[in-house]
């Protein structure tokens, strides 16, 4: 499945997703030579414990993403609660206060859109569990700038509704469920 | 020939409308943060019912009346009052003791944009007793944006957000003493303003104005790329008093700064710092 090599690993997730997420970061090997690059849905003004949370159990370093700031292969940038993360195409990350996107900041699909400006065809962008439909046009725009698609199979996500509107906006997506999206991403590691 | 990718296109049609806007306006956002120029531009276009960017460029040289909109766009800033209520917890309790020993005293937010912080820190002024002995400079590029600062009316739907985020900055008053409800909207007390200047003023492109001993400008050099942003903090730099107060976002930093050794973290975690002594 890839043509391109992958330079970059963005995923989206909402409802459910510091579960799906511990079934999957944790499983990055020390040596992950990618950026990955998270947006998921919490609530505003909650200080954000994801992170502490996640490093606790990964091998590669997890961090909230500030802006300017350069982005570097072995490190998972989380967006802070209340602002979007964007990336710019000198593939620096951004935060912006904008609007809401999808009633959410941050919003996947900003994320998504900006990465896939930056990335085109070697961007992965990954679609996990969600309650909502942020992320379906993000993932498009990953396909259309030739990156690769992958969401999880909504049979098997806690909440169905993110992966079922990726699915539909964007067909031509990879279904995995959670496990396979965890070995798939650890395969991208150094061979 | 190959095909020319379409993003290509649009980041030129960008380029070139941004240029169109400094040379014909004198409106600078050459050097803001790409991405979310481009996307507020995309926002705008299809807002604006124009098929490409290229149209937008077209109708706002043409039509001067077309700008004051597409600004709106450009600079649209959303902000709560009391935004991060521990930043303005830790102006209360840890800078404004320090204000307190000048006679007169000077405030200047950058970016006002609607005047939220405006009034935040107006009011948290007024609850410490500095509030008469000081000036407030309020500016923002958008003259629309500086119109609504100065009418100091809100959506009634935001007072709810605005109320707990005052208590939790450690308000000693009610929110409530500040403003009259009527019709959906929530009129801010004149008084809260009797003593702000609010001015035209570009970060990108105007200089230093006066002394300041309080500069608080948060999430505005965000959309700054990396030159734009040292050019702004090396104003606040030269605008701040010995020993003055800059107060960022919760995620900005003057870390990658050039100017990063002209100040000293004062309160770290709330991202205030202070201009060393000169």
């Amino acid at each position: 499945m890839t043509e391109t090599p992958v330079k970059a690993v963005a995923i989206g997730a909402s409802a459910g997703a510091v579960q799906a997420l511990l079934a999957v970061l944790p499983a990055l090997p020390a040596r992950f030579p990618l950026p990955v690059l998270v947006v998921v849905h919490v609530p505003p003004d909650r200080d954000n414990a994801l992170a502490p949370l996640l490093q606790s159990k990964c091998q590669i370093i997890v961090k909230e993403a500030e802006d300017k700031e350069p982005i570097e292969g072995g490190a998972i940038y989380l967006a802070p609660s209340d602002y979007h993360l964007l990336v710019e195409t000198d593939r620096t990350l951004a935060l912006s206060t904008d609007e809401l996107v999808n009633y959410s900041r941050p919003s996947i699909d900003v994320l998504f859109q900006t990465a896939a400006d930056a990335y085109g065809p070697e961007l992965l962008g990954v679609i996990l569990t969600g309650a909502n439909h942020d992320g379906a046009a993000g993932l498009k725009a990953v396909r259309e700038a030739g990156g690769l698609a992958i969401v999880e199979d909504p049979t098997g996500a806690y909440a169905a509704a993110m992966p079922l509107a990726a699915l539909e906006a964007c067909p031509s997506a990879t279904i995995m469920n959670i496990d396979a999206i965890a070995s798939y991403l650890s395969s991208l590691g150094p061979a | 020939m190959s095909e020319v990718v379409t993003e290509t296109t649009e980041d030129l049609e960008i380029q070139l409308l941004l240029e169109a806007l400094h040379q014909r306006y004198h409106y600078d956002f050459r050097h803001y943060a790409r991405a979310s120029i481009k996307r507020r531009l995309i926002h705008a276009r299809s807002q604006l019912g124009f098929p490409t960017i290229s149209a937008i460029q077209e109708r706002v040289l043409h039509e001067p009346s077309m700008l004051p909109r597409l600004l709106d766009f450009l600079t649209v800033q959303v902000s709560d009052m009391f935004r991060d209520p521990t930043y303005f917890k830790a102006l209360r309790e840890k800078v404004l003791p320090h204000l307190r020993t000048y006679p007169s005293l000077k405030v200047w937010i950058a970016g006002c944009s609607a005047g939220e912080e405006v009034y935040s820190l107006a009011i948290l002024f007024k609850e410490e007793g500095l509030y008469d002995r000081t000036i407030f400079y309020a500016t923002d590029i958008n003259p629309e944006a500086l119109a609504a600062a100065e009418a100091g009316i809100f959506p009634l739907d935001r007072i709810r957000k605005f109320t707990e985020n005052h208590r939790k900055s450690g308000g000693k008053s009610s929110l409530s003493d500040y403003y009259t409800a009527a019709y959906g909207r929530a009129a801010f007390d004149k008084s809260l303003r009797s003593r702000v200047v609010f001015s035209d003023h570009s970060l990108v492109t105007d200089a230093v104005f006066a002394e300041m001993h309080l500069i608080s400008c948060r999430n505005v050099m965000i959309y700054f790329d990396r030159p734009l942003q040292d050019r702004a903090v090396g104003l606040f730099r030269e605008s701040l008093t010995r020993n003055g107060f800059l107060g960022l976002g919760s995620k900005e930093s003057l870390r990658f700064s050039v100017h990063a050794s002209a100040f000293s973290d004062f309160v770290a975690g709330e991202k205030i710092y202070q201009r060393r002594e000169r």
